[in-house]
């Protein structure tokens, strides 16, 4: 019994953290007041760079630095079309995913000629489960050795990365100065402008750290979690990412939480596919899939009372009045 | 300026600045303003504290401010005076780096500069507290009055410094706050000290208040006040903007007056009255003869009884207010702009839901503070000619023939099935452009391209052209030029001939008194009194300045 919790939670770790690197991202972002429909995108973008940059150079790490570079370049765009052209921002971020969707695929084909995914990695190439110390040692000792050895250790850095992203996001976020600003151009721009601050710089900052996060998510898709690029692999990552996102009512550990639960959702899905369930009977696993999205509508619909974006997101920054 | 202008007559305390008057030709005179109390802290500075000379600024063909002089002297609360549109809030905002002058010098402390952005304003010791607050609703009044000036990349090593600051300026100026208070939970009283606040604590000399009491009760208006000469006599400069004549007269040391983009005049506010200043502001328009004749008064066609209405922000703007409009008649609801005039329009039209009131409209009685709408009190008889054309009298982007049937187009006339009969609707439409003398008489090209006056003329005739019973009407000729004024104002006796009610809101006077049967004055959204068309402009301009004489005496 113990052994097979720690199994589901052992994937429920492994199943967030692309989640929580989307979510973290599209926090920035929206924190600042851009939203972002295109982490999706993003992410596919990052999955692909990253893959094929890891075949090419057999490095994870010059994968990971690919992936957070395309992730960032159409961060810029995005940012480019609704911060400084003022467009409208769902229309931009849904252009991104249909752009990475459909470019992914042409490249991939086109270099690597299998069918739109890139070369299977070898181990080498990928972020390989590190082992913490002692957790050898450790694993014989009843229920605390198995949680130290399976749970804890043994994942690949990435996993790590994630979660450490998320007090460093909040500290970020309130307790330095350019959080203060962050959080006051996507609550009132206007107050961020006539204290003297530049609007379209903090937002094109925020942007930016947006698609290194999502570059993260996307690597480790494909160079840790997976070993190569599939056709759509983040399927829907970045869409969920946000309903973390609404959930956690943009906060950064409430993220963390919420990311965990969807990921465990996710693991359960998994384990209980074509199982049957005493009572029930067979579950289609597509009930699972719908959890999170339900979940957050139910949710936010009657338990945890109003999640309140910041009051600017989704409006373009027109300075002159009239 | 400089050392012709301004002398110091060398008794230790004494100020002296002399004043420039702007270019208008009836108010030539110079002012020189001796300040009788001799503070202290003013005593050496002859030198203003900002001087404006020739500033213009225009959006596309909207000029906001034409060739702007003004002078300021340090340490005094100057008044800046004008109706709304008179371009006050530009020039602030000129002052503060938000717009940039398209020429004109501007001068501060005697040195000429740029305020290129906010930032730059700040640095040179201007503060600025917005008509609309500038400040982010879930933070901490600590966190407001810090952003932009936090003293370091990690929040904590200003916050202890801040909270220092906070409480010292505080103490000094007798504006009491707690810094933890998350600022959207406190009352507009308070968020209003926050920006002061804020402004000092960015170091400011200058203090630019736009319209600072809109939304203030009196008695916070009176402490806002109290904070003003407090920091007067700190030696700070204090620029208040406002169109509220009492204000001027309880607070400001001089006083400036605008009107259409221009700077009409300057006094020194001790030497001048609200008669006077009301007739600068509203300004003596060429007196257009209105052929008014005797017509037979019938039975009230409109009747509001004890309308409140409330604002988005939750302040009463319209306070039980009660008037009849009879068939044949012209009402004139005057008053300065921005004292109620609007939302008693949106209520009665429909726009907007009243908090109470009942309206009797063609003998049917209304619940306003029911839900109605537009379209429901246009078959019900009444018709409505907006306030501001662009925002909701036309879609600028549609065509004329377009406009011309706006809120009408569900009528059957228009229709061909499910589509519009655009025939139909050309015709009529070519028909009015004729009527009205609409220019140029195309139905093609689209509502943004006509000039202001024939803009109007397209709402006025599709308003009246329905046949109502009961039309509301509001600043019928702002941005019009005169001959299509003359042409508005006879239509509007028309429908006054043929038995009417016409309720006509303005707040040029002259339109008022020519116009109207009886009129009526609103101040701070109450009817402060009724007159004749025969009253005075004095008179009338006291009222809207909220005094009543005849109810004084």
């Amino acid at each position: 019994m113990l052994d097979t919790i720690i199994l589901v939670l052992d994937s429920t770790f492994r199943l967030s953290t692309p989640l929580l690197f989307a979510c973290l991202a599209g926090l920035f972002s929206e924190r600042s007041g851009i939203v972002d429909i295109g982490l999706e995108g993003k992410i596919l973008g990052a999955a692909f760079a990253a893959a094929a940059a890891a075949y090419v150079f057999q490095s994870p790490w010059i994968g990971l630095l690919a992936g957070i570079m395309v992730s960032v370049m159409l961060a810029l765009v995005h940012g480019y079309a609704s911060i400084s052209q003022r467009g409208n921002q769902v229309v931009s971020g849904v252009a991104i995913n249909f752009l990475a969707a459909g470019l992914t695929v042409l490249l991939g084909q086109a270099w690597f000629s299998q069918g739109g995914r890139t070369p299977a990695l070898s181990p080498a190439t990928r972020f390989e489960s590190l082992t913490l110390p002692f957790a050898d040692t450790l694993a014989n000792v009843p229920v605390l050795g198995p949680i130290y050895a399976n749970l804890i250790s043994g994942h690949n850095i990435l996993v790590y990365a994630s979660f450490a992203a998320v007090p460093l996001t909040w500290w970020i976020i309130f307790r330095t100065r350019f959080g203060l600003r962050l959080r006051a151009v996507g609550e009132n721009p206007s107050a961020a402008d006539t204290a003297g601050l530049s609007v379209t710089l903090l937002r094109y900052r925020a942007t930016i750290i947006c698609g290194i996060l999502c570059g993260f998510s996307g690597a480790y898709l494909s160079v840790a979690q997976g070993a190569g690029f599939i056709k759509d692999m983040s399927a829907g990552k970045g869409f969920i990412a946000l309903a973390a996102l609404i959930f956690a009512k943009w906060k950064p550990v409430n993220a963390m939480f919420t990311c965990l639960l969807f990921g465990f959702l996710d693991a359960l899905a998994i384990r209980l596919q074509g199982q049957e369930i005493p009572g029930i009977g067979e579950v289609p696993v597509q009930v699972f899939q719908a959890l999170p999205y339900v979940l957050t509508v139910v949710l936010l619909a009657g338990f945890i009372g109003r999640a309140i974006p910041p009051k600017a997101s989704g409006i373009p920054y027109v300075k002159e009045r009239t | 300026m400089g050392s012709v202008l301004c002398f110091s007559w060398g008794w230790g305390n004494a100020f002296e600045t002399v004043y420039f008057e702007s270019r208008n030709e009836i108010d030539a005179q110079v002012i020189d303003f001796i300040d009788q109390k001799g503070r202290a802290t003013v005593a050496e500075s002859n030198v203003p504290a900002i001087e404006l000379i020739g500033v213009s600024k225009s959006f596309g063909p909207v000029q906001a401010n034409k060739d702007i002089d003004l002078v300021v002297g340090k340490g005094s609360i100057h008044g800046i005076i004008g109706e709304n549109g008179a371009g006050k809030s530009t020039l602030m905002s000129i002052l503060y780096g938000f717009y940039h002058a398209d020429s004109g010098t501007i001068k501060i402390d005697d040195k000429t500069t740029t305020i290129p952005d906010s930032k730059s304003a700040i640095a040179q010791g201007i503060g600025m507290v917005h008509q609309h607050f500038m400040l982010v609703d879930p933070f901490t009044v600590l966190e407001n009055v810090i952003l932009g000036a936090e003293g370091g990349a990690l929040l904590k090593d200003g916050v202890a410094n801040a909270r220092r600051e906070l409480k010292r300026l505080a103490d000094e100026y007798d504006m009491t706050i707690d810094p933890d208070a998350v600022v959207g939970e406190l009352p507009v009283g308070l968020q209003q000290r926050v920006e002061i606040l804020k402004a000092l604590y960015r170091g400011a000399d200058i203090l630019i208040l736009d319209e600072p009491t809109g939304v203030l009760t009196p008695s916070e208006a009176d402490h806002l006040f109290r904070i003003l000469r407090v920091l007067r006599d700190q030696g700070k400069t204090v620029l208040l903007i406002t169109h509220k004549l009492r204000e001027i007269m309880d607070v400001t040391d001089m006083v400036s007056v605008m009107r259409r983009g221009e700077m009409v005049a300057s006094r020194k506010t001790a030497q001048t009255s609200m008669e006077e200043l009301a007739e600068l502001m509203v300004g003596r328009s060429v007196l257009l003869e209105v052929d008014k004749p005797e017509v037979e008064v019938g039975k009230p066609l409109l009747k509001v009884e004890g309308l409140n209405v409330r604002d988005d922000r939750g302040v009463m703007r319209v306070k039980d207010v009660s008037f009849e409009v009879r068939a044949g008649e012209v009402l004139g609801i005057a008053g300065v702009s921005g004292n109620g005039q609007s939302e008693l329009l949106a209520a009665l039209s429909g726009i907007t839901r009243a908090e109470s009131g009942k309206m009797e409209l063609s003998g049917e009685t209304l619940d306003l503070s029911a839900a109605h709408n537009a379209a429901e009190m246009r078959t019900k008889g009444m018709s409505h000619v907006p306030e501001d054309r662009h925002r909701m009298g036309l879609v600028n982007k549609f065509a004329e023939y377009e406009n011309s049937i706006l809120g009408y187009h569900r009528e059957p006339k228009y229709s061909k099935g499910m589509f519009l009969n655009k025939d139909a609707i050309r015709k009529e439409a070519k028909e009015r452009i004729e009527k009205y003398d609409i220019r140029p008489p195309t139905t093609e090209m689209t509502a943004a391209k006509f000039s202001g006056g024939n803009q109007q003329k397209i709402v006025l005739a599709r308003e009246i052209e329905c046949n109502p019973d009961v039309l509301l009407i509001g600043q019928p000729t702002r941005g019009v030029d005169i001959g299509a004024i003359e042409y508005i104002h006879n239509r509007i006796m028309d429908m006054r001939a043929q038995g009417k009610a016409v309720l006509l809101v303005s707040v040029e006077l002259e339109e008022i008194r020519s116009l109207s049967d009886r009129i009526i004055v609103m101040f701070d959204g109450n009817v402060v009194g009724e007159r004749g068309p025969e009253a005075t402009e004095q008179d009338l301009g006291l009222l809207m300045a909220g005094v009543n004489q005849e109810a004084a005496e």
